[in-house]
């Protein structure tokens, strides 16, 4: 009884050793070693369960029943790919992991360089997980987006990931490097056909230069059959302005986690997002924020709205490295339960190895205050409508943060949708 | 800067080998072999002349424990527990139940008169208010060697002895709540615990009855290399109030000495248990070297409607502590509190939090918990808030504060919430900072110096927790915080 139980390979885990061994043979052998050590990392771990902290709350190893075949190379229409609804963007298409030319954007624009990858990514900034690790060990393709130093590109920069077919997976690696003093707006989305099931796992490496101002937008509108798993490694240099926004809507099962450190002082990194869910999704947001240098600041504000059966989980880790004096971090969670069998679980985490810092955070969980519902009926709103004006309240505070205006309108649009709340009159 | 600093220098100077109850007693002990095994459980069960079937619960923990591992998820890190290597019973000699002070051991006494315990001044207690007195039940390692008040507890038919001596006279009871709240295989430590625990006590306050005294324990480890295993059980029946104190103190050691202690309350209809700790046991010599490890399993049950259960700790000592009151609150109304101050200094390993569990509707609880880490010390919050399915209405209010001080330690708040039902009400709020200069500043304009400032702060910052202890503890709970921080505090 003291040895560990030896653990039985679930029916997932031995599709994804057949995948394995398909997707080698057709490795060349410069990157079939990549794959290798990839590999060997996700086996020693295999996929993350409960008793694997980080996964707490979301048993993959349970949730994840099958994994579906590698999708192969489609040629969707370009209308089933819809990505940031009504703006003009530079559009980057990556459907089943590959980047699809004839679906992007291909008027050159100054600073911005797009170029086709394997998807093979240099260095996972703190990742050691297994999903991470698989994305790798089993990557189909992906692309490098560089921004110029100094370059300010007005259109936003949209990065749709689509998922062609149904019961297929697919793995993209994607590397964004932008430059010191750039400035840009980024809007990733992802999405498949509706009703298909399938899943996607993403691999997203960004680092940003000294005084730069990026806005990244992530809309996570999967089908609602999708399980989706995207991890991301994020550096940030000195003096910049990071912000991020994770909206999530879709899957049946989500989890994003981001890895993000701090490389240089003065660097301020906003991480905000809001979860939508009905039915019985399940979305996780994971963080694992690191102060490695001092005089940093980060944000961490996550809003969650839970309808039905369905799941919200947010894990939250700021640590502060013991020479980074003068961090200052806030993290704050807030959750409506809108069923008496939805489900949140929170864990805001504080590590702290130097004294000089400001940290806090704070998490509430509850229904729709009834005083402030009281306040609208009394007013003559019905019932249903007065809801929904407090949902969108209580979300829209989130979104507004992001202070990035042709992103908060798209938002406001999708969360109205989401709400049927076209009989809110807007401000 | 300068005043951070100083209180740096300060706080490394009068270091932890200062600690000032850190001295050996000469008695004779006996000890029991080291290592453990069936035989030594029988010989524990044996040495407290216990029915078969507390010998049989005993055993049946020890067969699960071999089975067990020791957890290693709490942030602490020490040299790994040869449990072979301990002695797992130790009672001090001459002790044929001592009917009154005179006949215990006056070494004992003595030692008692050092930490300041006022059991010898039972004239002088028996002279006050039967409000403020005090029942003592003494621990000097292993065995109870006297009890105080008891007869007036008895004439208001609370039952206040031993554990050992429970088992032999209340059967039915120790039968029906012993392990029903910490179960026999809840945890590695606790599993231990219900193999060789080695005495405690054992409180059952009837129905109706309002304790007419603060009960209180002194533990103290003494014998060398003597693991010594606690084991507290106790019982608010129905509309019954009691509150308990424990304190604690150790002498001076180089070798580690492991605590594995288990404290059980159980909560009737409308009844209320108020459970107090100072827990000041040798933290280890100022390069990290011996000191106490303490891995204690508390946990309260709130089993019917409208009981409370409130948990007060001041954590100062030890070099390592893992330890978590808890409260499960079962019954419609009922409530749970916890109160924290946990003081790392040196090289202490601090883990320590709560857990609430709301099962019942209507459930409350509240967690305080007031964090200050010094020297090279880790101190660690790990709390769960979770509401049941079924826990309509159920609140919490968490506040969960750490202060640094000196830029070597470390601080961390690890909360878990998790709700299950859209009419609870969890909030959560935590934060992390030092002393700041501005706050200093204001009192040394007004005259302040430093220490005193400094003094000010803390005592500011832990305020909260310090009005939730009685009387008797306040005051020495402000002199072991001073004893900790000394330097800093003044």
């Amino acid at each position: 009884m003291n040895a560990p139980a030896k653990i039985q390979e679930t029916k997932a885990e031995q599709s994804l050793n057949a995948q394995f061994d398909a997707i080698l043979a057709q490795t060349t052998q410069n990157n079939a070693n990549q794959r290798k050590q990839a590999w060997d990392a996700f086996k020693a771990k295999g996929i993350p369960h409960r008793r694997v902290e980080e996964w707490h709350y979301t048993d993959l190893r349970t949730k994840m029943n099958d994994a579906f075949a590698l999708a192969s190379k489609t040629a969707p229409k370009a209308e089933a790919l819809t990505g940031a609804t009504g703006l003009e963007t530079y559009r980057i298409a990556i459907v089943n992991g590959r980047y699809v030319p004839e679906l992007s954007s291909n008027q050159a624009v100054a600073g911005l360089t797009v170029t086709e990858a394997d998807g093979f990514l240099a260095a996972q900034l703190g990742t050691d997980d297994a999903m991470a690790h698989l994305n790798q060990a089993l990557v189909q393709g992906g692309v490098t987006i560089k921004i110029d130093a100094n370059a300010t590109i007005e259109r936003p920069i949209e990065i749709v990931r689509y998922t062609d077919g149904t019961e297929v997976s697919s793995y993209a690696g994607t590397s964004v490097d932008i430059g010191s003093g750039a400035k840009a707006l980024i809007i990733e989305s992802f999405e498949g056909d509706a009703n298909a099931a399938y899943q996607s796992n993403a691999l997203t490496e960004v680092k940003v230069g000294n005084n730069a101002n990026i806005h990244w937008l992530k809309l996570q509108v999967e089908s609602e059959k999708a399980q989706h798993i995207e991890t991301y490694s994020v550096e940030l240099g000195a003096q910049t302005n990071f912000q991020h926004f994770i909206y999530n809507e879709g899957s049946s099962l989500s989890r994003a986690q981001l890895f993000l450190e701090f490389k240089g002082e003065g660097t301020h990194a906003g991480l905000r997002g809001t979860s939508l869910l009905k039915d019985s999704q399940h979305a996780d947001i994971t963080l694992f924020v690191n102060h490695a240098v001092p005089e940093c600041e980060s944000r961490e504000y996550y809003r969650a709205v839970v309808d039905d059966k369905a799941r919200a989980v947010f894990q939250g880790k700021i640590i502060v490295e013991p020479d980074a004096q003068k961090t200052d971090g806030q993290m704050m969670i807030k959750s409506l339960l809108l069923s008496d069998t939805a489900e949140i679980n929170a864990k805001p985490e504080l590590e702290i190895f130097a004294d000089d810092v400001q940290c806090a955070h704070g998490s509430t969980t509850g229904d729709i205050d009834e005083e402030l519902l009281f306040y609208l009926m009394a007013r003559g709103i019905p019932e249903a409508q007065a809801r929904k004006i407090l949902i969108l309240a209580f979300l829209s505070e989130a979104i507004e943060e992001f202070e990035e205006e042709r992103s908060v309108k798209l938002l406001e649009a999708m969360i109205r949708k989401w709400l049927h709340a076209d009989d809110v009159v807007s401000e | 800067m300068a005043a951070v600093q100083e209180t740096i220098d300060q706080v490394k100077a009068i270091d932890v080998d200062q600690y000032k109850y850190g001295f050996v007693t000469d008695i004779e002990s006996e000890l029991a072999p080291k290592g453990l095994n069936e035989d030594i459980v029988a010989f524990i069960s044996a040495k407290k002349e216990e029915p078969e079937w507390m010998l049989n619960w005993r055993l049946e923990a020890y067969r699960r424990w071999k089975t067990m591992e020791e957890p290693t998820w709490a942030r602490v890190e020490y040299p790994k527990i040869d449990f072979e290597d301990l002695h797992y019973y130790a009672a001090p000699k001459n002790t044929e139940g001592p009917k009154s002070l005179d006949e215990v051991d006056p070494e004992l006494l003595e030692t008692y008169k050092k930490l300041g315990i006022p059991l010898a001044e039972q004239e002088i207690l028996a002279g006050v208010a039967p409000e403020n007195r005090v029942a003592v039940d003494a621990v000097f390692d292993s065995v109870s060697v006297a009890t105080t008040f008891k007869e007036e507890l008895a004439k208001a038919g609370v039952i206040f002895c031993p554990i050992s001596e429970a088992v032999r006279e209340h059967p039915e009871l120790v039968q029906k709540y012993l392990g029903s709240v910490v179960p026999v295989s809840d945890n590695f430590y606790a599993t231990l615990n219900s193999a060789v625990f080695s005495d405690g006590s054992f409180v059952y306050v009837p129905p109706g009855v309002r304790c007419p005294m603060e009960l209180s324990t002194y533990f103290r480890i003494n014998e060398k290399n003597t693991g010594q295993f606690e084991r507290t059980l106790i019982i608010a029946d129905k509309g019954s109030y009691v509150s308990y104190l424990e304190g604690c103190t150790a002498p001076q050691r180089d070798e580690n000495q492991l605590h594995a202690a288990v404290v059980e309350l159980v909560a009737l209809e409308d009844a209320e248990i108020k459970y107090s700790t100072v827990q000041n046991w040798y933290p280890g010599d100022s390069e990290g070297k011996g000191g106490i490890y303490n891995f204690v399993t508390k946990r309260g049950d709130c089993r019917e409607k409208n009981s409370k259960i409130s948990w007060t700790q001041v954590e100062t000592g030890s070099a390592i502590t893992w330890k978590y009151p808890s409260c499960i609150l079962r019954g419609d109304n009922s409530q749970g509190e916890f109160y924290s101050i946990a003081i790392s200094n040196g090289h202490q390993q601090i883990d320590s939090g709560t857990k609430m569990i709301h099962l019942g509707k209507n459930t409350a609880s509240r967690i305080i918990s007031k964090g200050i880490s010094a020297g090279v010390s880790q101190n660690t919050y790990r709390g769960q808030v979770s509401a049941h399915r079924k826990a309509s209405n159920a609140r919490n209010f968490t506040q969960c504060d750490s202060l640094l001080i000196g830029d070597k330690c470390g601080a961390h708040t690890v909360p878990y919430i998790e709700s299950k039902n859209s009419t609870a009400v969890f909030e959560h709020e935590a934060t992390t900072s030092k002393i700041s200069d501005d706050q200093m500043f204001y009192c040394q304009a007004r005259g302040l110096d430093e220490e005193e400032a400094v003094a000010l702060i803390v005592n500011g910052f832990v305020r909260d927790v310090i009005q939730q202890l009685p009387m008797e503890f306040a005051v020495e709970a402000q002199k072991l915080i001073s004893i900790s921080l000394e330097g800093s505090v003044g």
